[in-house]
């Protein structure tokens, strides 16, 4: 367990305690740890919470947290404080033992714009990517970008490649790679990911009781469908 | 009880001061660019601050009010009209049924905010009225206004027509906001030192206080792209994501900046030299494609100070607005 990390202001209504710059499952999990932690013990004025790779920002309310609490010293050096404790008494729970989440991908065209020129790039077949890809079981490390995107990782290192220079139209359910991290577009948006398939699963859906089906600290293996099944997945939904 | 838009505008969205408590599921707070304006914009007309208002952007829609009500326009100057005869902002004004607000010309700032007495029955989507264009969720069928739309709003106890005078189809009640604190010089932005200020060039730092930036042409409710001289790091590193905020200054690899608006995401991966001041954030909205930004660097203490500040005139603007109506009512 680390014990360096670093509470900084993200301007004057905002703070984040930063445990370094690095992309860890350790790291994480502490700071998934400190959410729970401060969902449990929330303070007035908390408005957000979120956790990234190795780090956790809490966004606040200054004025309301003068009003109620009052501090002698500026409401950042309380609220850092209050992460300090939230630091040392939030206690990590290892993911490991969490149920993986199975999604399906179909990685045939026309669901897989950039397959083949990344089995290409790599001196790989396309069937090869497929394999590697859908072998390890992933952490979901943050969820940012758009609602429900997931940043997940690590993708073997002989499928790790950099983003596109220039973003391009993606479709909701495309599963890409940037780096070591594969993800999905839950939403049409413009995306600069390696588009490798598509999963016929919605994982925004605005209007449903969970609007976004993935959350930090959950555990993905992808496998891999046919065109058809795919197609009887959209019509089952 | 509703009005209805009879032109639609360039991007008309109901706005509210935000979505709060989804960051963590990646659905960012959006709401009102300038929020000290939406705020004010509802104590006028008697509501509370969290109702939904309707955000313009020029050329605005022209809306048909199709009851008898009370409204008030804040922001940015658009020129605002009320059958082809100017109506000041920041102002309460009765509108008689069938009047037609339309915004000719462009004055000045960025956004305006059209606040109806009782508030607008829109829909809030994760407790916010705020529009969330990407979502398709949120204000008033998660979009833009558009022609036809019809909005709704609250009945009303009070006797409108009352206070209109005869053949007169608007009437401006007399008390007004003094905004001058909130938009006092309005380029000089105050900005408290980012998380990677130190990994600026120490000639970076010095441009970055010294010098002018513009805004450019693709700013919009998501981010500000500034342009300048080209800034740079000593050190290069690649950054893994995290959080940021409405207000953070983020060095893009080409050295140029860009500053987080409203609608930013979540998270994100580009060093964070700076960040404006909560209390300058409704003067930056404000500012438009081409306007001069100059920042200057002060510190927490300060920066909090000044949003406290500005929070406690609009409370105390709310406190007069409140007993100013009550009065109208007796």
């Amino acid at each position: 367990m680390t014990n360096q990390y670093k509470i900084f202001p993200l301007g004057d209504a905002a703070v984040t305690l930063d445990m370094g710059n690095t992309i860890s499952e350790t790291l994480n999990q502490k700071a998934l740890a400190m959410q729970q932690w401060l969902l449990a013990h929330p303070f007035e004025g908390l408005k957000d919470c979120l956790v990234a790779y190795s780090s956790l920002t809490l966004l606040y309310n200054p004025v309301i947290i003068k009003k109620y609490y009052k501090p002698a010293d500026t409401v950042f050096a309380w609220v850092a404080d209050l992460l300090q404790e939230a630091f040392d008494k939030a206690l990590s729970t290892p993911t490991a033992s969490r149920d993986v989440i199975r999604i399906p991908v179909c990685y045939e065209e026309p669901y897989a714009p950039d397959l083949a020129a990344l089995a290409r790039e790599k001196q790989l077949t396309t069937g090869e990517v497929i394999h590697l890809h859908t072998a390890p079981v992933y952490n979901v490390y943050m969820i940012g970008f758009l609602p429900g995107f997931s940043y997940m990782g690590e993708v073997h290192e002989r499928i790790a490649m950099p983003r596109k220079q220039y973003p391009a139209p993606v479709n909701a359910g495309s599963v890409g790679i940037a780096g070591s991290q594969t993800g999905i577009y839950p939403l049409n948006s413009p995306g600069g990911w390696q588009i490798v398939g598509q999963t016929p699963l919605r994982l925004f859906e605005p209007f449903a009781p969970e609007p976004v089906k993935l959350q930090a600290g959950d555990r993905v293996q992808f496998y891999a469908i046919s065109k058809n099944e795919f197609m009887e997945y959209i019509q089952r939904l | 009880m509703s009005l209805s838009i009879i032109k639609p505008g360039l991007l008309d969205t109901i706005q509210d001061l935000g979505r709060t408590g989804y960051s963590r599921l990646g659905i960012n707070s959006g709401g009102a660019m300038d929020r000290y304006a939406a705020q004010v914009a509802n104590m006028l007309v008697g509501n509370e601050t969290p109702e939904a208002v309707i955000e313009i952007h020029f050329p605005g829609a022209q809306f048909l009010f199709e009851q008898n009500t009370l409204i008030s326009i804040t922001g940015g100057d658009f020129n605002a009209m009320l059958n082809d005869e100017p109506v000041p902002l920041w102002h309460p004004i009765v509108v008689r049924k069938n009047a037609v607000l339309h915004f000719p010309k462009l004055q000045s700032g960025s956004r305006c905010y059209l606040a109806v007495h009782g508030g607008l029955c829109v829909n809030r989507w994760l407790n916010s009225y705020s529009t969330h264009l990407k979502a398709g969720a949120g204000g008033f069928q998660g979009r833009k206004l558009e022609k036809g739309d019809e909005i709704p709003f609250r009945e009303s106890r009070i006797y409108f027509a009352g206070l209109l005078k005869p053949g007169r189809e608007f009437e401006v009640l007399k008390w007004k906001v003094d905004t001058g604190n909130t938009y006092r010089h309005p380029n000089e932005i105050y900005i408290i030192k980012g998380n990677e200020w130190d990994q600026l060039t120490e000639q970076s730092q010095q441009h970055l206080q010294e010098d002018n930036f513009t805004i450019h042409p693709f700013s919009d409710r998501m981010g500000y792209q500034l342009k300048g001289v080209d800034l740079k790091r000593t050190d290069n590193t690649e950054l893994v994501s995290s959080g940021v905020s409405f207000g953070t200054i983020q060095l893009l690899p080409n050295g140029q900046l860009i500053v987080l608006m409203a609608d930013h995401q979540t998270t994100g991966g580009y060093p964070r030299v700076g960040h404006v001041i909560s209390a300058h954030l409704p003067k930056l909205a404000q500012l438009r494609p081409s306007d001069c930004i100059h920042f200057e660097t002060t510190d927490l203490a300060t920066a909090e100070n000044l949003l406290l500040a500005q929070q406690q005139e609009l409370n105390i603007l709310q406190r007069a607005c409140t007993e100013r109506l009550n009065q109208m009512v007796c």
